[in-house]
């Protein structure tokens, strides 16, 4: 099944299939190791339930939501 | 001199190291046309010297960021000898992915591997030889922290051979269309045509711009999405190779560093713990009341008061604020009738030092029996000046080293997670809230802490509204106007004034960048994709060379521009237009007093202007211009020209006496006193802040600043008084806001063409 990762829950993983987005956005991502073939799992929603934290190649990444639906997670 | 250049990743212990090998030799400027820090050094350790050149901390070589492009043109550009690449051994997916691109260039290449320690501590280990043999370059485990390895780094960078030919961890279906972007690029004879090869590959707006790249662009890539590709193949290379290289240890329970995070930035308590937090380093920078010694022990003994030493009866200095006893004045540093804050007792010690210069050169002048004139050109302009802006720097630094702790141990990232979704709806991003909030202590640091920032638009808006969160220096006019006020008004209290006008302030903030990110600030809301770095606790000796750097710049400018403004300042209050000397009392007939009455008509709609009369209703215009220097002499000159219109006047210490005085004299209405305060909170900042702002801003943005910070406080008077005299006229301001609102929509939504002005408003 694909999942945006915007529509994650806490704790959930998955493999990203697909980036999208216009150019900065998503080379921004590519280089913070958002890329096909790589782990993700959401770790933790802002307090305000935006921006989302995410661990990925052994580190935290934060992003928003709108840049987060850019990302097709495969669950 | 051989010439090596640090890169690596943000985070990654870069600072560090390149404090560990410069130590003293450092200096800081900017990068030519930016503000991102250019920082420089030699290394002394070795055989030979090694100049030093600290790259910005970058995740990649890609053409969106001023420090991307900076990196990349400088090794291209200026040719190094060598690239030191830092690699943070925690982190090593991700901290590989530059070195990969790195290696594309034909310039020689040695990682430092930092933090082995930290790898070993949690049980895992890498194979640096194999890691070697992998990526063809020297590689070298170090701890930056407790400098080892250094020796052994700098050795083997410089007995690298001066010529490497780039490689790429590139292969496969890639493999063929580099190889022809490469011909292309060794044809034009540029250097390096193997990474501009792969760079064309990925799009690259930069490589693009060659000429003819377009169409080879075009052919290699025939429609198809190479730098989704490249950066795949890259990812692929390292994880099939390094995570291997590096045995995980599968991670047990939660680290310090995930349970501190836990509480820090949980749901329902992360907002209340950073406001604690922010409390807390405010208080321990500015309070004169610690923990609120004096008004517990007042409120226990029912209104009493813990005693000044001038209450114990000690004498002061001849005619200065300094105790004559040299023990009680340094005493008073820490304690006088309440106990003071770390911040504060560091002002005091500073200032009791500044003092004792001061005073000692007012004796050294008038034993040489210099003119009155000249006497009063060292003490009250030059001294008097120099001295009361150095007198902010011990509460800058204090507040500035609470925040770059903050900064260093990644709470200050936290706080950005935190607080996005709020600044996202006024086109900021979380980042801007830090900036914002020191401003309530000194606009300075805040000025400067806007480097964070990455997103030009957003940090130019955000340095121009820093001014409106109301400084500590501008505390002294708000409680002095509203004190004013409650005496002659009637009104019930000074504290509901003040945190009136310093949520007027914040509002202004908040519309001027609405107002901002639709008209002259407009694009995107900067993306928010941001690395949370590990906690960890800062180093001492980084804390305070960071604090030195500040230092170097703050008096460098006190110097300079600050000495210069206020000198002429001094000049204009002291002097007739026939360029006779008057005493310090008679600043009516002064050249600023003068100027004071010919612009005194521009702030009628502020209801300090021509309505109150032409003998006295220039001196708050005359105020307003002395507050430039520093606002606090705002009140300063209140008390001297209270003095000229009441003769034998004594002033008082907050300037209470003083501001009724004026008010009375004039006939200001109450609406007039707010409006003049917000004025001046929004105005043209101290000569040190807008100094600061000048070096802050991006290129070209300075002199629609000072316009802004004009136009801003003359319609937030206006409106003011005239609402406040005349309350009806608040629906013409609602129907202009309106209206004005309407026209920017519009026209953003393309529904309406402006006629063009040239350049507009900036």
């Amino acid at each position: 099944m694909i999942k945006q990762l915007s529509d994650f829950t806490v704790g959930q993983r998955g493999k990203i299939v697909k980036v999208n987005g216009d150019g900065a956005i998503r080379r921004r991502l590519f280089d913070m190791g958002v890329t096909p073939g790589a782990d993700v799992m959401l770790r933790k929603k802002a307090p305000l339930g935006d921006p989302i934290e995410v661990n990925l190649r052994g580190y935290e990444l934060t992003l928003r939501k709108a840049e987060a639906a850019c990302v097709e997670v495969e669950l | 001199m051989k010439t090596f250049a640090l890169a690596g990743n943000p985070n990654c212990g870069k600072t560090t190291l390149f404090n560990a090998l410069t130590g003293s030799t450092a200096h800081v400027g900017n990068w030519p046309g930016v503000t991102v820090d250019k920082r420089e050094g030699v290394y002394k350790g070795g055989a030979e010297k090694v100049a030093i050149v600290d790259l910005p901390g970058i995740y990649s070589l890609s053409p969106y960021t001023p420090e991307e492009v900076i990196s990349r043109n400088f090794i291209l550009d200026e040719k190094p000898d060598g690239i030191i690449n830092i690699v943070d051994a925690t982190n090593l997916e991700r901290n590989l992915y530059l070195t990969t691109q790195l290696l594309e260039m034909d310039v020689p290449v040695i990682v430092a591997l930092n933090m082995m320690d930290e790898v070993e501590k949690v049980g895992d280990s890498i194979d640096v030889p194999a890691l070697e043999r992998a990526i063809g370059v020297p590689v070298v485990a170090i701890s930056a922290l407790r400098k080892s390895g250094i020796k052994e780094l700098m050795g083997r960078a410089i007995a690298m051979p001066a010529k490497r030919r780039g490689a790429t961890v590139l292969g496969g279906a890639l493999a063929s269309k580099i190889e022809r972007a490469k011909q292309f690029f060794a044809a034009t004879g540029v250097s390096s045509p193997l990474f501009h090869a792969v760079k064309m590959l990925e799009g690259d707006e930069i490589e693009l711009r060659h000429d003819g790249a377009k169409q080879v662009y075009e052919e290699i890539s025939a429609g198809h999405d190479m730098e989704a590709a490249v950066a795949d193949e890259r990812y692929k290379y390292i994880s099939a190779h390094f995570s291997t290289a590096k045995l995980k240890k599968q991670k047990s329970a939660l680290t310090r560093s995930d349970r501190v995070d836990k509480v820090l930035t949980h749901r329902v308590w992360g907002l209340p713990i950073f406001a604690v937090i922010l409390f807390v380093i405010f208080h321990l920078t500015f309070a004169e009341d610690l923990f609120y010694i004096n008004t517990i022990y007042s409120a226990a003994t029912g209104g009493g008061a813990l005693p000044t030493f001038g209450d114990m009866g000690y004498g002061f200095l001849g005619d200065s604020e300094i105790y004559e006893n040299f023990g009680i004045a340094l005493a008073a540093c820490f304690y006088d009738g309440a106990v003071f804050s770390p911040g504060v007792i560091l002002t005091n010690l500073f200032n009791l030092l500044l003092n004792y210069i001061s005073y000692g050169i007012g004796l050294g002048v008038e034993a040489a029996g210099a003119a009155e004139w000249a006497a009063s050109l060292v003490n009250d302009g030059i001294v008097g000046g120099i001295t009361a802006v150095l007198g902010f720097l011990p509460q800058i630094l204090t507040l500035f080293l609470f925040f770059s702790i903050l900064e260093d141990t990644g709470y200050m990232a936290r706080v950005a997670f935190i607080l996005d979704r709020i600044f996202r709806r006024f086109g900021l991003s979380g980042r801007a809230f830090m900036p914002m909030i020191m401003g309530f202590g000194c606009s300075l640091p805040a000025m400067i802490n806007t480097r964070t920032l990455a997103d030009d638009n957003e940090r130019t808006a955000t340095i121009r509204v820093i001014p409106f969160f109301s400084c500590g220096a501008k505390l002294p006019i708000l409680t002095a106007i509203a004190g004013g006020m409650c005496q002659l008004f009637g009104l019930p209290s000074v504290e509901l004034i003040t945190f009136c006008m310093y949520v007027l302030g914040i509002i202004t903030a908040v519309i001027c960048v609405i107002v901002m990110r639709a008209t002259t600030m407009r694009g995107a809301v900067p993306p928010f994709i941001m690395e949370l770095p590990a906690y960890h606790i800062p180093g001492f000796k980084n804390l305070m060379l960071h604090l030195w750097d500040k230092t170097k710049h703050f008096v460098k400018k006190a110097f300079t521009i600050i000495f210069v403004s206020t000198v002429l300042i001094w000049f204009l209050q002291s002097f007739r237009w026939n360029w006779t000397y008057i005493g310090a009392d008679d600043m009516g007939e002064s050249i600023l007093a003068s100027i004071g009455q010919f612009i005194q008509p521009i702030f009628t709609p502020l209801g300090f202007g021509s309505q109150l009369g032409t003998q006295y209703g220039w001196v708050f215009a005359v105020a307003a211009i002395t507050g430039l220097i520093a606002k606090e002499n705002v009140i300063a000159t209140f008390t001297v020209l209270a003095a000229m219109i009441a003769p034998g006047f004594e002033g008082t210490e907050e300037g209470v006496e003083e501001a009724v005085l004026m008010i009375s004299s004039t006939g200001m209405t109450p609406a007039a006193c707010i409006a003049f305060i917000m004025f001046n909170m929004t105005t043209i900042p101290c000569f040190a802040a807008v100094a600061t702002a000048k070096a802050e801003l991006p290129a070209g943005k300075f002199g629609g600043t000072l316009v802004f910070w004009l136009v801003t406080s003359y319609l937030v008077g206006t409106a003011i008084y005239t609402v406040g005299n005349w309350w009806w006229t608040v629906f013409i301001w609602l129907v202009v806001a309106i209206a004005a609102a309407a026209v920017i929509v519009l026209y953003n939504l393309g529904k309406i063409n402006l006629p063009k002005w040239g350049k507009r408003r900036a």
